[in-house]
């Protein structure tokens, strides 16, 4: 017996000391990072390495989607959503052994509400004009005051990396568990453990247990995913279906899928006053019962099975499920139901002549659906519409455009009649969804830049979105929310088709890895994971 | 012509022959039609019902193949002769008429040669209205090749009439009175036909690949219509085509055709010819 004890205790320090392996973890980047400035961050690049190198006041837990307390060990929302004030750790330097104090949060902060740095971070802070105004009362407190209240404020400082005020090395100094030793451009991104990292692991173990990430770019997905197969790179945070596929089948135990993200691909049509597409097919798009009938007669299972191998699931609205707290439960997906889509479509006045389908005034039911060139996925989507539709007798012609002239044409010039795009969703809730959903916005896709909402239920929209916006009663923003989600189901100004899954790939010799559905779906607990030592000196 | 050489041609002609045969009873032979996606039945390996299997929408691919060899070997052979026409006219024109008209066609064909193709093809589709139907879009993507494609062969050409300008037989015939219409006409425009021949030639492969590329951009043949170029776009990515050697089909079928027109240009006439043009 005691000896199975002693046996059982060597295999447990054993797989401790794997656990802290430490070495070199290495993955890719799609691109160059633009920016190291954690304040201006926009591209994906940019805010994988804030991501890595950043230290936050909050974090969310992309596991339980739960707040978590960093670098602030507690902190208050006043009554009326204005102001947040914190409590700081003390004790905690930066990369380059800079203190870290509440002056720094302040810095960061004035920095981020800027007018002139025009930060996209700062734009969800963004509630009234008016100047922000910080008050540090002490080296550990600082309160933060909006010129209006903020919806979910303490939420979105999980974007809000902390810079240094007085270090001189300035944004290249961090919090965070790595900071950047070195950057050849093109090439590769060398981040190496920062050794005043504050965290520890509940065995008192300094964290992070890895020593560096070296993160190469590569565009080449093909390239990346033969990298990883050879066991030159570590893991691929994001795959494509097919990909997934080939590496489960490759290397057993690799491939992970976490479930339904919170990625939708959707279409619609353009309902733009101003938009040169004929009157005629302007009023098909404009009428509810016409872009319903598309999304019943639209096999969005065989899609998921098709186009996805399976990895991804038809979509049920706006939201997906996996956001697990705003989610309209009582929402279901619609069924393909092709027979249902022609009644609906006879209540216009639609009819099939010849198995074609012509509207009352004689015109043949025919549109264009642009998608972005060298888009394999939404190509063969379009391609499955294509045929599902033709079975009601619509004839669609599928244009594949390069992506400045899709955009162009869907933002500027309006000359296009249907698009299918994906949607990156990086945060929960409606947040996000404000520039997309009030009629004034610029991305409200279907009918962008309405002075006054054109239709009833736009203005409801507006109405609801403005609610939730601005209650800070989780329970009123919740019911609001769901009253949106249930009038984009009714009116379908967005056809929602699948939500993808979170599908990652993951080297076994990888340690604590706990693959999540929100970005970054697995290094989103970088700090903990560790890699087998034996292999890393290989 | 040797026996083997004869053999080869034969072989070639046959080779030919069949593809197009193949390709214009396709209505006839294709087991489904080209579009008809086979949903249970997706990217599955060849069987008795589907004899090159189903591509990843579960389209048969032996019928894409038929049908897509039908509009690659149509239009492909139609966008070279629009640029080795307009390669010959060019081309033929400076190197006979030499000094500015030269300098300036072949400054014009140097432009062409130069142009950014790939912003310019861009630009010319964003022009283009959405609502075009596959047919008419193909027919526009190869014609947009055979107006861009003439400028290479231009300079070949161009280097070809003027050697035949400056040749001893052309001296002759100006020394005996001969005309400059009929001299063009009836001594160095026959002489300038192998070259034309083979950039025809050496054209129409670069035109299906061409057109492979634009698929990519969005200029090339739309969905659901199947040319080799969309066929070959399957072969995109490594991961897609391993433990799969059927998918190889098309690009084999290219292979084949191009080698057997090459072979049937080599051991035709027209090299005959062009070696007899080029020793003169």
């Amino acid at each position: 017996m005691k000896l199975r004890a002693v046996l059982f205790s060597l295999l447990l320090l054993t797989a401790g000391a794997v656990a802290q392996g430490g070495g070199q973890l290495r993955f890719c980047l799609r691109s160059d990072p633009k920016t190291f400035d954690p304040v201006l961050v926009e591209d994906e690049a940019s805010e994988r390495v804030r991501y890595i190198t950043g230290g936050f006041l909050i974090r969310l837990n992309r596991l339980t989607q739960e707040l978590e307390p960093e670098l602030a060990t507690s902190w208050k929302i006043s009554k009326d959503g204005k102001t947040i004030s914190f409590v700081l750790r003390e004790g905690l330097h930066f990369s380059d052994g800079t203190p870290f104090s509440s002056e720094d949060v302040a810095f960061t902060l004035q920095r981020l509400m800027d007018p002139n740095l025009h930060s996209p971070t700062g734009d969800a802070f963004r509630s009234a004009e008016g100047k922000v105004l910080t008050q540090v009362t002490s080296p550990n407190k600082v309160s933060v005051t909006f010129p209006a209240a903020v919806a979910s404020l303490d939420r979105k400082f999980d974007q809000v990396a902390i810079a240094s005020a007085k270090s001189p090395k300035k944004e290249m100094a961090v919090l965070g568990p790595f900071y950047i030793a070195d950057y050849k451009p093109g090439a590769y991104l060398q981040l190496n453990r920062n050794p005043n990292y504050w965290k520890h692991d509940e065995q008192g173990h300094a964290l992070p247990y890895l020593d560096s990430i070296r993160l190469d770019i590569q565009q080449n997905r093909d390239t990346e995913m033969l990298r990883f197969l050879r066991g030159e790179i570590d893991l691929i945070d994001t795959v494509d279906a097919e990909y997934f596929n080939r590496a489960q089948s490759e290397q057993a135990g690799s491939a992970h899928d976490a479930g339904v993200s919170l990625d939708p691909e959707q279409l619609w049509f353009n309902q733009t006053a101003k938009s040169p597409i004929p009157a005629y097919k302007r009023a098909w798009f404009r009428s509810t019962n016409f872009r319903v009938a598309i999304w019943e007669a639209v096999n969005r299972d065989d899609m998921a099975r098709i186009v996805y191998r399976g990895r991804a699931q038809s979509a049920v609205g706006m939201l997906s499920p996996a956001d697990k707290f705003w989610f309209n439960a009582s929402l279901r997906t619609r069924p393909y139901d092709p027979q249902a889509a022609l009644k609906l479509l006879a209540q216009d006045g639609f009819h099939q002549q010849n198995r074609q389908l012509i509207d009352r005034d004689g015109h043949a039911v025919e549109f264009s659906l642009v998608t972005p060139a060298g888009n394999k996925t939404r190509e063969r989507m379009a391609a499955m519409m294509q045929e599902d539709l033709s079975k009601i007798g619509i004839k669609t012609n599928v244009v594949s455009l390069d992506f400045p002239s899709l955009i162009d044409r869907i933002t500027r010039t309006f000359d296009y009649e249907a698009c299918l795009l994906g949607l990156t969703n990086m945060t929960l809730g409606p947040d996000a969804q404000m520039n997309v959903w009030l009629s004034s916005a610029e991305n409200h896709q279907w009918n962008p830049s309405q002075k006054q909402p054109e239709t009833a239920w736009e203005a409801e929209i507006d109405r609801l979105m403005r609610v939730q916006a601005s209650s800070l009663d989780p329970k009123k923003r919740k019911a609001a929310f769901d009253r949106v989600q249930q009038i984009a189901w009714e009116q379908a100004p967005f056809i929602y088709l699948v939500n993808r899954h979170a599908l990652s790939a993951v080297s076994p010799r990888l340690h604590n890895v706990q693959p999540a559905v929100l970005q970054p779906y697995v290094y989103w607990n970088i700090d903990r994971l560790s890699r087998n030592t034996e292999s890393a000196s290989r | 012509m040797s026996g083997a050489h004869s053999l080869l041609r034969y072989i070639s002609i046959g080779i030919l022959g069949v593809v197009f045969l193949a390709s214009l009873f396709a209505g006839s032979l294709a087991p489904a039609p080209y579009a008809k996606q086979f949903r249970e039945d997706p990217d599955s390996a060849p069987s008795r019902q589907h004899w090159l299997g189903t591509d990843d929408l579960g389209r048969d691919r032996f019928s894409r193949v038929l049908y897509g060899t039908r509009i690659s070997l149509l239009m492909a052979p139609a966008a070279a002769l629009l640029a080795s026409a307009l390669a010959g006219l060019l081309g033929g024109a400076a190197g006979y008429l030499g000094g500015w008209t030269e300098r300036g066609l072949m400054a014009a064909a140097d432009l062409v040669l130069s142009l950014p193709w790939l912003f310019l093809l861009l630009a010319v589709r964003a022009l283009l209205p959405l609502n075009v139907p596959p047919l008419e879009s193909v027919t526009i993507t190869f014609l947009i090749l055979g107006c861009l494609g003439w400028a290479a062969s231009a300079r070949v050409v161009c280097a070809g009439a003027k050697s035949l300008r400056n040749s001893d037989f052309a001296l002759q015939a100006r020394a005996q009175g001969c005309s400059e219409a009929r001299l063009l006409f009836r001594h160095l425009a026959p002489n300038l036909r192998p070259l034309l021949l083979a950039q025809f030639w050496i054209s129409v492969p670069v035109f299906i690949l061409a057109e492979a590329n634009l698929g990519v951009l969005g200029l090339g043949v739309s969905e659901p219509l199947p040319s080799w170029g969309s066929l070959l776009r399957e072969l995109e990515g490594l991961t897609a085509i391993s433990g799969k050697p059927w998918v190889f089909v098309p690009l084999l079928l290219l292979i084949v055709s191009v080698t057997a027109f090459q072979a049937l240009l080599l051991d035709s006439d027209t090299d005959r010819e062009l070696k007899q043009g080029m020793s003169a």
